[in-house]
């Protein structure tokens, strides 16, 4: 399948995953909604699978990994509880993130194959959104972990509150900043991998403050940041469909966050940064 | 290589205009199922992770493209399986 084509497709899938969302807003056109979802998804990975460059050994262990995870993911989805689906969408969210950090590890060790530099010599510009993909998807990661764990009962809903935490996240955000700086200038990567460390750290920390109740929020702004994360990768490995479905779903994430903040009279700040669960949970 | 970049940037921004407004008018009720959609739609990471297992030049990118591949898997059958059973949760109660 040659190039054209595969952006065709691409273009196919664009538009079912907007109708997907568009149909899921309303309670008529909501299952049919799901299912351009599914179909959207189906073009994407066939169209990507007959991309030329493609090796066949390669698509051997795509299909591999495919029916492996899609197995589990089934078999999961199928059998929890219905009052435990939205700690596992949390849960699914933190997969988002971690593949979202190993699709950046991989374009760093193979850039040749999207054809960004040669190991070692990365591109400067795709360096920059390479670290984007990849801190953003760390946070995702280490931020969904919380919020599943939060949702589940494994950890107390209670916001975990100290003093000056949020200088302490300002500071690391801004040790973030600078160690992108270094990566960018050096492709270090013992830099990718100290980026990969904080940014899990950081994720963690952003969530922790925030009190059980607030959780469906942070779920879905979550749901917003994996989508920036995918964005990022997809400005990395030039990739249109990863660019416009990761904008997608992070600007609908971002809106649906608000919406519900409106919905609970809260503002979208005080939720971020934390620590009203405790009212909450005295009332 | 000014000139691609500017290309994609602007299909991004255009992108985001439109998620922006596909969800504005969603019905309260449809907010965790929308949700899971979005989540399940967010698995388009695995083109990402399968063209790295397939395109890669070394073994430890093939490495890190199959483990993405198998994470984004988990999250599609799951992602659009979950929103399938909420939306038949919430066509029973209306």
């Amino acid at each position: 399948m040659g190039a054209t084509v595969s952006t065709l497709a691409y273009l196919a899938a664009s538009v079912l995953f907007i109708l997907a969302l568009r149909g899921l807003s309303h309670p008529e056109t909501s299952r049919q909604g799901n299912v351009f979802g599914m179909v959207g998804m189906a073009i994407a990975i066939v169209a990507t699978l007959f991309r030329p460059g493609m090796s066949g050994g390669g698509v051997a262990l795509v299909l591999l990994g495919l029916a492996a995870g899609g197995a589990g993911g089934y078999v999961i989805a199928q059998r929890i509880q219905m009052t435990a689906l939205p700690q596992l969408v949390a849960a699914f969210h933190s997969l988002v993130g971690m593949a979202a950090v190993f699709v950046a590890a991989a374009a760093l060790y193979a850039p040749e194959s999207f054809g960004i530099g040669t190991r070692g010599h990365v591109k400067t510009a795709s360096l920059v959104e390479m670290s984007l993909g990849l801190a953003i998807g760390a946070v995702t990661f280490s931020g969904s972990v919380i919020a599943f764990l939060k949702l589940d009962g494994r950890m107390s809903g209670a916001p975990i509150l100290f003093r000056n935490q949020h200088l302490l996240n300002l500071g690391l955000g801004i040790l973030l900043l600078l160690l992108v700086i270094g990566f960018v200038g050096s492709g270090s990567e013992a830099l990718f991998w100290l980026i990969a460390l904080l940014s899990f750290a950081l994720g963690f920390l952003l969530i922790i403050p925030i009190g059980g109740a607030d959780m469906p929020v942070v779920v879905s702004m979550l749901n917003s940041y994996s989508g920036w994360a995918a964005a990022g990768i997809g400005f990395t490995v030039g990739n249109l469909l990863l660019i416009i479905t990761g904008a997608l779903v992070g600007a609908s994430g971002a809106i649906l966050s608000y919406i519900m903040c409106k919905g609970m009279n809260r503002s979208i700040v005080n939720v971020l940064l934390g620590g009203f669960g405790t009212e909450g949970g005295a009332a | 290589a000014a000139e691609p970049f500017l290309y994609l940037l602007t299909i991004f921004l255009l992108a985001c205009f439109v998620g922006y407004y596909v969800v504005w008018n969603v019905t309260p009720a449809l907010h965790s199922p929308l949700m899971a959609v979005t989540n399940a739609i967010s698995s388009v990471i695995v083109v990402g992770a399968i063209l790295a297992t397939g395109l890669a030049t070394s073994w430890v990118a093939v490495v890190f493209g199959f483990l993405a591949t198998v994470l984004a898997a988990v999250n599609i059958f799951g992602g659009f399986l979950v929103t399938r059973r909420m939306l038949a949760m919430f066509k029973r109660k209306g």
